[in-house]
C-alpha cells in the first residue's frame, strides 16, 4: 500500500466512467428504498399521510430543497466579503 | 487513599502543575495518564455527596455524585483523553495547561454540588479556554478570543447576580430542579444559555472555535457548551421555553452552516443545532427527554471531537480551512476522510452509528407528548444535520474539485485518536447498551426497528438526493455571513463613530467659542475700553431715542479721543467706577 501510494495515488473519483457507476448505484438504491413501503403496514404519528408509501423519502427531499432555498435567499442579505469586519 | 476522597478535577490540576516543570516526554505522558486517571476515579465515585466546605456560612461541596454527573464525567474524561491523544505532536506548555485547567473545571462545575461552587467553576472554564484561543497567535484569533471572553465575562456576570438574588430569596445555595420562575431563576437560565450558545448570545462560538488552534479547536468543542447542557439539565429541566430556544438553534445553525465556507466553523455551526436538539429534550422534561438527551451529549461529545480531528488534520497538514482552497484530499488523506466521513455518518444519525442511537430518543419524547412541531422541526433539522455536516463537509473538503493539494496524512497519533474515536461511534452505533446503563433514568428505546430504520434510511438518502441536485446553489463562495454580532461588531463601530461627532463637536465648538472667540473679544475690548464703553453706550441711546443723525460724528470724536488718550478721567479710574458700580448693584440692589 505504502510503495503504490508513491508510484500512484488514489484518483477513482476523477474518472467519469466511476462518477457515473455510483449515481446509478446510488438511484438504486433509492428506490430500493422505498420499495418496501408498499409492502409494509406503517404506523403513523400525527397524521395519516405519513404511512404512505415513501412518506419519509418525500419529506427528506422537500425539507432539504427548503433548507437549501431558504439558505441561498437568506444568504443574499447576510453574505458579505470577508474582509467585512476589517474595513471601517 | 481510597477512591471517594480524590476528585476527578484534581487530576487534571495536578497534570496541569506537573507539564508546567516536566520534559516532553513527561508532558507527553502526564496529558494522557490524567484523563485516563480520572476516568478510572469515576467509574469508582460511590453515590452522594463528599469534598464538603464551609464559606459565607453556607454549607458547600465540590463532589456530588449521581448517574447524571458521573455520564457527563465519563464522556469529558473518554474525550479528554483521545483529545490529548490527538494533540501529542503539541510542544507548547501553556496550550496543554490551559487545556487540563479547562477541562479540570469542566469537570468541577459538573460534579459542583451547589450554585457557589459551579459559579467558581464555570469562572476558570471562561478563562482557561480563551488561552486556547489566543495561542493560534493571528490577529483574527486575537480579535475572536477578545469577543469570546467578554461574552463569557458577560454570562458568568448574568450567572452570578441571578445565584446571589436566588441565596438572597430562598436562603439556600443548592443546585437542583429550579421551580421558581422569577428574575432570579432568570439570570441563572441566561448564564446557562450563553455557554450553551442559545440564539442571541450564540455567534462567540461560531466566532472563537474556527479560530482556534488545531488542537485547541478540538478540545473546546466539548466542553464549554456541554457543561451547560448538563446544567440546565440539572436546574432547568421540564421548561417549556427551552423546547423552543432548542428548535430555533437546531434550524439556526443548519442555514448558517450551509452559507458557510470555512470547514472548522461549518463544523462549529452544527455543534449548535446538535446543541439545539439537546436543549429541546431538556425543554420536554420527560425521563425519556432527558436521558435521550444525556445520551445525544455522550454520543456528539464523541462524534463532534472526531470531525474536529479530521478537519484539524487537513488544516494541520495544509494549513487551509476554506472549502474553496482544498478538495480531493481523499487522495492523499484517505484514511483522515475514512474517519471524517465515520464522524458524519455519525452526526447524521444514520443507523448503525452512535447518533442513531441517541438523537431519536429525544425526538420520540417529543412525541409520547404530542408536540407535532417539535416533531416536524427535529425531522427537517435531521435531514439538515446530513445535508450540511454529513455530506457538504466531507464532499467539499475530501471531495469536490481538486485544487492540487497533496498533503500526507497525519502524523500517527492523530490518526490513533481518530481511529479510537470511529471505533466508539461504531460501536455505540451497533451495541448502545453501555450508553444506556449509564443514562441517569432506565430507557426502553429500540432504535432498531424495521420501520424505524427504513424510514431513517430514506430521509437520509434522499436528503442526500436533494443536496447533489441542487449542488449549483451550494457552491462556495469567499464570503463571511453576518450574525446577530453584527450589532456589537458594526453597531460597536457605529457607536464609536457617533461618540466621536458628537463629543468631538462639542470639543471643537467649545473650543472656538471659550479658546479663541471669547478671549478676542476681551482682548479688543480692553484695548480701547473706555472709547468702547462710550461708542456702546452711545449706540444704545441712539437706538432707544430714535435721534442718530450725528451718530457717526460721535463715533469718529470718541474713536479720536480714545487713541489720543484725552479723557478728562483716567481708563483705570473708569474701570474702578464700573467695577464698583457693578459690584453694588450685585450687593445691595438685587
Amino acid at each position: 500500500m505504502a510503495k503504490n501510494k508513491k508510484k500512484k495515488e488514489l484518483d477513482w473519483f476523477d474518472h467519469p466512467q466511476n462518477i457515473r457507476r455510483l449515481r446509478n448505484g446510488f438511484y438504486i438504491v433509492l428506490v430500493l428504498l422505498v420499495l418496501p413501503d408498499f409492502f409494509l403496514h406503517k404506523h403513523h404519528l400525527f397524521s395519516t399521510v405519513e404511512s404512505w408509501p415513501g412518506f419519509y423519502a418525500l419529506f427528506g427531499f422537500v425539507a432539504c430543497v427548503a433548507i437549501i432555498v431558504v439558505s441561498k435567499l437568506l444568504g443574499n442579505l447576510l453574505k458579505r466579503e470577508e474582509d467585512y469586519y476589517d474595513r471601517r | 487513599m481510597t477512591a471517594a476522597s480524590l476528585h476527578p478535577s484534581v487530576l487534571f490540576f495536578i497534570g496541569a502543575a506537573l507539564v508546567l516543570v516536566l520534559p516532553l516526554w513527561g508532558r507527553r505522558a502526564t496529558i494522557l495518564l490524567a484523563p485516563a486517571a480520572a476516568f478510572l476515579i469515576i467509574t469508582q465515585l460511590p453515590t452522594g455527596e463528599s469534598w464538603h466546605y464551609s464559606m459565607l456560612g453556607f454549607d458547600l461541596n465540590m463532589l456530588r455524585v449521581d448517574k447524571l454527573s458521573k455520564a457527563f464525567g465519563y464522556v469529558f474524561t473518554i474525550n479528554a483523553f483521545g483529545c490529548f491523544l490527538f494533540a501529542q505532536h503539541l510542544k507548547d506548555r501553556y496550550e496543554h495547561i490551559a487545556a487540563l485547567c479547562y477541562i479540570g473545571a469542566s469537570l468541577g462545575a459538573v460534579f459542583a454540588g451547589d450554585l457557589i461552587s459551579l459559579y467558581f467553576f464555570w469562572e476558570i472554564m471562561a478563562i482557561t479556554s480563551t488561552f486556547l484561543v489566543l495561542a493560534r497567535r493571528t490577529a483574527a484569533a486575537y480579535g475572536a478570543a477578545y469577543r469570546y471572553v467578554m461574552m463569557h465575562i458577560f454570562g458568568g456576570l448574568c450567572l452570578l447576580a441571578g445565584i446571589l438574588l436566588q441565596v438572597e430569596a430562598s436562603g439556600s445555595v443548592a443546585f437542583d430542579g429550579f421551580s421558581l420562575q422569577g428574575l432570579p431563576t432568570y439570570l441563572i437560565l441566561i448564564g446557562f444559555l450563553i455557554n450553551a450558545a442559545a440564539y442571541p448570545f450564540s455567534t462567540w462560538l461560531s466566532d472563537a472555535y474556527p479560530e482556534a488552534t488545531v488542537t485547541g479547536g478540538v478540545i473546546m468543542t466539548a466542553y464549554t457548551t456541554k457543561t451547560a447542557v448538563y446544567t440546565l439539565i440539572r436546574g432547568f429541566a421540564g421548561w417549556e421555553i427551552l423546547i423552543a430556544v432548542g428548535c430555533f438553534m437546531a434550524i439556526y445553525g443548519i442555514i448558517y452552516a450551509i452559507l458557510e465556507n470555512d470547514m472548522r466553523r461549518i463544523l462549529a455551526f452544527s455543534i449548535m443545532n446538535q446543541v439545539g436538539f439537546m436543549i429541546c429534550g431538556i425543554g420536554i422534561g420527560t425521563s425519556l427527554a432527558i436521558s435521550g438527551a444525556v445520551a445525544h451529549a455522550f454520543c456528539h461529545i464523541i462524534y463532534k471531537a472526531l470531525l474536529w480531528m479530521s478537519a484539524g488534520s487537513v488544516l494541520y497538514m495544509t494549513g487551509k480551512s476554506k472549502c474553496t482552497e482544498l478538495g480531493g484530499l481523499y487522495k492523499t488523506m484517505p484514511w483522515t476522510m475514512i474517519f471524517g466521513t465515520v464522524g458524519a455518518l455519525a452526526i447524521s444519525s444514520f443507523p448503525l452509528f452512535s447518533g442513531y442511537t441517541s438523537k431519536p430518543m429525544i425526538i420520540e419524547a417529543g412525541v409520547h407528548e404530542g408536540f407535532f412541531w417539535v416533531w416536524l422541526i427535529l425531522e427537517i433539522a435531521s435531514a439538515g444535520v446530513f445535508l450540511h455536516a454529513g455530506i457538504k463537509f466531507p464532499y467539499f473538503v475530501f471531495f469536490a474539485k481538486d485544487n492540487g493539494l497533496r498533503p500526507g496524512e497525519p502524523p500517527k497519533h492523530m490518526l490513533a485518536a481518530m481511529a479510537l474515536f470511529a471505533f466508539i461511534c461504531i460501536f455505540l452505533g451497533v451495541y448502545p447498551q453501555p450508553l444506556y446503563d449509564i443514562l441517569p433514568y432506565p430507557v426502553d428505546f429500540h432504535a432498531y426497528t424495521l420501520e424505524h430504520t427504513l424510514n431513517q434510511f430514506q430521509l437520509l438518502a434522499f436528503s442526500a438526493l436533494a443536496f447533489f441536485m441542487l449542488l449549483p446553489l451550494l457552491k462556495r463562495t469567499n464570503t463571511i455571513s453576518i450574525r446577530i454580532d453584527w450589532v456589537f461588531r458594526k453597531g460597536g463601530k457605529l457607536f464609536y463613530r457617533f461618540c466621536q461627532w458628537a463629543f468631538d463637536g462639542i470639543n471643537e465648538r467649545a473650543n472656538r467659542i471659550f479658546a479663541q472667540e471669547f478671549p478676542g473679544l476681551l482682548a479688543r475690548f480692553f484695548e480701547e475700553p473706555g472709547g468702547n464703553l462710550q461708542k456702546y453706550g452711545y449706540r444704545l441711546w441712539v437706538e432707544t431715542s430714535g435721534i442718530d443723525d450725528q451718530q457717526e460724528q460721535v463715533a469718529g470724536r470718541i474713536d479720536s479721543r480714545s487713541r489720543s488718550a484725552a479723557y478728562p478721567v483716567g481708563v483705570g479710574v473708569l474701570l474702578a467706577v464700573v467695577i464698583l458700580a457693578l459690584a453694588s448693584w450685585l450687593l445691595y440692589l438685587r
